[in-house]
């Protein structure tokens, strides 16, 4: 299990080998700096925790500060730290610095994200329903029509789709491609979409199911 | 745009971009696969359209083939697209030329230019 803190770039398309014009999303990826590191022996499980990006120390508690201190950080603290879990305990010690070579074109990667927020929604938008007729004497145009039965069973089943919140949700967009490796500053070039809007943080992990 | 996503589209364009304009009749050449072979196939028809620019501008070929209008879309930097030959210029006073859909027969043609044409 490998995986990085980065944060999306934006979207655009670049050409192949063979001509075809293939969409990417642009992600950097790091520089990702380990600031602890989680073992079987003390912790009860492996995981790395890693810092991604730029905060001033005058902005973050001095427990914040302190802790990342010990992991080389001077000028400035990370901005987002998170863990990424491993099923054997992590070679990488307190310190190291992880970028975008640990990945290679043509692997594939799970991304995760938070969803774009797309507020308060009714079932048409939020579940795609189909809702009632416009014309005719339609009457319940936008609405989600019959919730339940009757008498039998007396209530509404649980997961009901009803409007509500849409979006704004953490999602993991699996199996997507590497089209391209930089390097030189630490972008990933995935093929297709990726959760969330420009400049949200996201989680680069190597792909569960291939 | 964003700095990074801009540098990375400019690193797609080509550096010289064939020239042709609105109404002219060109003969695109377009590399394509049949199983590993790869040749060139020719598209002639009427420039009708233009849109976009840097690597989103695409512009649209249309040719009346077997009595049926055929448009292809094709992107100006795809490196498929090895050359676009200019046959015809023709004199047009639109950017779009959609209204030719709608014709047909000698209707359909485009005006050439003669004057000022390079």
């Amino acid at each position: 299990m490998k995986g990085l803190i980065g944060k999306k770039i934006g979207m655009t398309h670049i050409y192949d080998e063979q001509g075809l014009m293939i969409p990417v999303t642009v992600v950097q990826v790091g520089p990702c700096r380990v600031t602890a590191v989680r073992t079987k022996d003390r912790d009860g499980y492996s995981a790395l925790q890693l810092g991604f990006g730029t905060r001033k120390p005058k902005n973050v508690s001095k427990a914040v500060r302190t802790h990342v201190a010990a992991a080389g950080y001077s000028e400035h603290v990370p901005e987002r730290i998170r863990e990424l879990r491993l099923a054997e305990d992590p070679e990488q010690s307190v310190g190291d610095v992880l970028g975008a070579d640990i990945f290679e074109a043509d692997e594939f990667v799970d991304v995760t994200g938070v969803t774009k927020g797309r507020g308060f929604q009714g079932v048409v938008r939020r579940y795609k329903f189909g809702g009632g007729r416009a014309s005719h004497g339609g009457g319940w145009t936008r609405r989600g029509g019959s919730i339940g039965m009757c008498v039998n069973p007396g209530k509404i089943y649980k997961g009901r789709k009803m409007p509500g919140q849409m979006g704004n949700v953490q999602r993991t967009s699996q199996n997507l491609r590497i089209v391209q490796v930089r390097q030189e500053n630490n972008l990933l070039l995935i093929k297709g979409a990726v959760p969330g809007a420009n400049g949200r943080f996201v989680m680069v992990r190597k792909a569960k199911k291939k | 745009m964003n700095a990074i996503i801009d540098k990375i589209n400019k690193e797609q364009l080509k550096e010289q971009v064939p020239e042709f304009a609105i109404g002219d009749t060109v003969k695109v050449h377009v590399t394509i696969r049949e199983g590993d072979k790869e040749r060139v196939q020719m598209f002639t028809g009427t420039v009708i359209a233009r849109s976009g620019h840097d690597i989103n501008e695409m512009f649209t070929v249309r040719r009346m083939a077997y009595g049926l209008g055929v448009e292809r879309v094709f992107p100006v930097h795809s490196p498929r697209i090895v050359d676009v030959e200019v046959i015809r210029r023709g004199d047009v006073s639109r950017a779009k030329l959609y209204y030719l859909r709608d014709r047909q027969g000698k209707d359909a043609r485009v005006r050439e230019k003669l004057r000022g044409a390079k």
